[in-house]
């Protein structure tokens, strides 16, 4: 089944085989004149974590962008390769944006709270694009709220604004906004980084639970985190993926020298 | 203690010699700042001291006439609520879709909207009889007679660039993120400005708007040559109007009394309306 | 995979230049307790003997401080990759290298015994067998102080020889205690001499596995090469 050396299916750890929910191949991007990412292919296989890590300005931000295509929000960039999602090419002029975001959701570095209550702000994408009953929107709410495990929290209070949260509740309220939508993958781009140390193990701990239903691909700095949450990790270097391979593997004994170095303190 | 380590603690003539020139300075800001506020508290304390006495309900209810005849503000006053409220009307839309326009489709490398910026920067320091003028000659000059309406589009004229600069500056102070998360969940571009974006500068922008609400309420130069004035009631735009502003102009220099009494009352009312909107919009731009 | 380049934190780079240091201390105490114990047996010299269990507590003392250093080092540093590896090797790599220091202290003494006892026993073939394991503990120990993962897999396979001698020695002091009972008393204490000699080497082949893993993250395979047959 396996073609070339990017197959259909991949081996992955613990289950036999799975299906890619996200398979890039001979990614180029670039900024204008600059050549961010240098022919990167790459699987990310369904319900699972896989997280990008390397040093800033490697490109691995870059590549998360390219999965919703947020690039398109700025003229002078611009991405060739292909993308597969659902049978599609992402990259294709055809795709909607619009419907392609609602089945890809991206959640930020900084929490990002609409100025409107808890309530619309779960709803916000949901409205764009279906028609629910009051009831199916409440409903929908408590469901998401529920998950991100922020219900008990803020059930009294779905009315007030989101921006009176706190910074780990107005996280995991964007995830759930995120959620809202049914996308079938999430991309996080270093969620945790303006987060204290208990939110950002909620968020971990949230992941967990979230990858039995979505795919996930996280990017972080956090080294830790990665071994942590992730199920396989990519290493990018100057616009290159460098290695990617089993989280356990990357962290004990990584097969690229890069790799080593970076993952151990020392890059330089 | 050794000497070497005293000689530390103390200071040299130099810093003897700084710490002088920052107590100066210390002192002559709050000189400054005290002027500053002797000198509005004395227009504050004149404008109660010579309009308070003329104040009556007869100045809201009466219209202007001949002199000694108890008349009023009233038509004055209406025309003035009239003429910037159409103003208003005119110049809000105008300058928000402006100030949208700028900060959200014209980048740094957009010539025309370069352009834009640069004219409605050179219009808000125009000289407000300048405007007035301008006005005369467009839509005063062809139908040869004035009206409130144009003197409400000189003052519109007046309050656009207000209202573009701060929706823009506003607008701009939105986080990328915010646009990006909403585009992420797949809203489009004129979702995430009116929905999210506005939202957010909502305070920012209605201060603006309230700005140049106490801007146009001040002015006299645009509406001599637009609106012209007039003595009796009037609801009609399309007709010469009353306003405050041109009254006081009228009045005060007038040598009856009660007209000059009429002039220090008015500029009373148009000092506390205007106070009152900077005021509201210092409550509505508090943090919450 | 060597580092060659030092690590950003410099303070951590000293702490793992550290454990190195100490690893290759532990590492030649324990070679000179081996020697020693060699030297026991070769020379009935009561006072090699006498020595090799004087180093025991020092031994200890290193195995303890490379614990705490380690242990430091996994919670402050978060190590990860080959360093990751090196410290959880050299947490095992003491535990091995102390055992060895006690069979060699174990031999010591119980060499002393056999040649008070006397008998007309040849201790030939157990000084072979001393001297085959004394050399490849130094190589195991080079190994070691060099992480050298060619050097650890050498070791690893010459464990074969010291099984094989083990085997024959195990067959020929059998022969010796049923040829006639009075050896049974002497020839047992040669028998536990020879069985720590094996254990040693045992132990030898367990550091130049994880010599060899902490360098390469490979694990050498499961079973290792034996030499002559499983002992009941």
């Amino acid at each position: 089944m396996a073609q070339g050396p990017i197959g259909v299916f991949v081996e992955t750890d613990g289950r036999n085989r799975s299906e890619i929910a996200l398979g890039v191949h001979d990614l180029n991007f670039y900024y204008g004149d600059h050549h961010a990412l240098h022919d990167i292919s790459l699987d990310f296989p369904a319900r699972q974590v896989t997280a990008m890590i390397g040093p800033s300005g490697c490109g691995k931000s870059t590549l998360l962008r390219v999965f919703n295509r947020m690039y398109d929000l700025y003229p002078g960039q611009r991405a060739t390769g292909e993308v597969m999602f659902d049978g599609k090419n992402i990259l294709d002029k055809s795709i909607d944006l619009d419907i392609l975001r609602s089945r890809v959701g991206m959640v930020f570095q900084k929490p990002t709270p609409f100025p409107m209550s808890i309530y619309d702000n779960i709803l916000f994408g949901v409205k764009l694009h279906e028609r629910l009953s009051r009831s199916e929107m409440d409903e929908r709410v408590q469901d998401v709220l529920t998950r991100v495990a922020l219900w008990n929290e803020v059930k009294d209070r779905l009315k007030a604004p989101a921006t009176g949260l706190s910074g780990g509740q107005q996280q995991r309220l964007c995830i759930a906004r995120s959620i809202a939508t049914r996308p079938e993958v999430l991309l996080l781009d270093e969620p945790t980084s303006a987060l204290d140390p208990i939110s950002t193990a909620r968020i971990e701990e949230l992941l967990d639970e979230l990858k039995e239903e979505f795919t996930i691909a996280i990017v972080t700095h956090n080294m830790q985190q990665a071994a942590r949450c992730a199920d396989r990790v990519a290493f990018f270097y100057m616009g290159r993926l460098i290695e990617v391979d089993q989280a356990d593997r990357i962290f004990t004994n990584p097969r690229q020298k890069q790799t080593q170095d970076y993952i151990t303190g020392r890059f330089g | 203690m050794t000497d070497v380590m005293m000689s530390r603690w103390q200071g040299d003539r130099r810093t003897v010699y700084r710490r002088l020139k920052s107590r100066c300075a210390t002192v002559l800001s709050i000189v400054a700042g005290i002027i500053l506020i002797l000198t509005l508290l004395s227009i504050l304390w004149m404008l109660l001291s010579k309009g308070l006495s003329g104040l009556s309900l007869s100045v809201f209810t009466k219209s202007m006439g001949p002199p000694g005849t108890h008349s009023g503000l009233g038509n004055a006053i209406l025309g003035s609520i009239l003429q910037t409220g159409l103003a208003l009307l005119i110049a809000a839309p105008f300058g928000l879709l402006c100030g949208i326009y700028l900060s959200e489709y014209g980048g740094k490398d957009n010539r025309f909207a370069s352009v834009v910026r640069f004219v409605a920067d050179i219009l808000m320091s125009v000289p407000s009889i300048l405007v007035g003028l301008f006005i005369y000659q467009l839509l005063v000059a062809p139908f040869r007679h004035f009206s409130g309406f144009s003197g409400s589009v000189a003052l519109a004229v007046l309050a656009v660039p207000v209202i573009i600069r701060t929706t823009e500056d506003m607008l701009r102070l939105v986080p990328v993120a915010m646009r990006e998360a909403g585009a992420a969940l797949g809203a489009a571009k004129w979702r995430v400005i009116m929905s999210l974006c506005l939202r957010s500068a909502r305070q920012g922008v209605v201060t603006g708007i309230l700005l140049a609400l106490a801007r146009m309420g001040g002015e006299t130069a645009p509406l001599l040559f637009t609106s012209l004035g007039n003595q009796g009631w009037s609801w009609d735009l399309s007709k010469p109007m009353a306003s405050l502003p041109i009254v006081i102009y009228q009045y005060a220099g007038a040598s009856y009394e009660d007209w000059v009494q009429l002039a220090w009352t008015g500029a009373l009312i148009v000092t506390a309306g205007v106070l009152m909107i900077n005021i509201v919009v210092r409550i509505s731009s508090r943090p919450q | 995979m060597p580092l060659d380049r030092s690590h950003i934190v410099r303070s951590y780079e000293h702490e793992l230049d550290h454990l190195r240091s100490l690893m290759a201390k532990m590492g030649q105490q324990v070679e000179e307790q081996v020697g020693l114990a060699v030297i026991t047996i070769e020379d009935h010299d009561e006072q090699a003997a006498h020595k090799a269990v004087e180093l025991d507590p020092g031994v200890d003392a290193i195995e303890r401080e490379v614990e705490g250093l380690a242990i430091r080092l996994l919670a402050l540093r978060s190590p990860m990759g080959g360093d990751l590896r090196e410290i959880v090797a050299a947490l095992k790599i003491t535990g091995d290298l102390e055992r060895i220091g006690d069979y060699a202290a174990s031999i010591a003494r119980k060499a002393v015994k056999a040649s008070l006892e006397g008998g007309n026993i040849s201790l030939s073939g157990l000084l072979s067998m001393g001297k085959l394991v004394k050399e490849n503990f130094h190589r195991t120990v080079d190994a070691l102080t060099l992480m050298d993962p060619d050097l650890a897999v050498e070791v690893w396979h010459s464990d074969k020889g010291v099984d094989e001698y083990y085997t024959t020695l195990f067959r020929e002091l059998v022969t010796y205690m049923m040829e006639d009972p009075r050896n049974i008393r002497p020839c047992t204490q040669l028998l536990f001499i020879a069985k720590n000699f094996e254990r040693i080497g045992d132990h030898a082949t367990n550091v130049a596995e994880r010599v060899y893993y902490a360098v390469t993250g490979e694990n050498l395979p499961t079973e290792r090469p034996k030499g002559g047959k499983k002992e009941a």
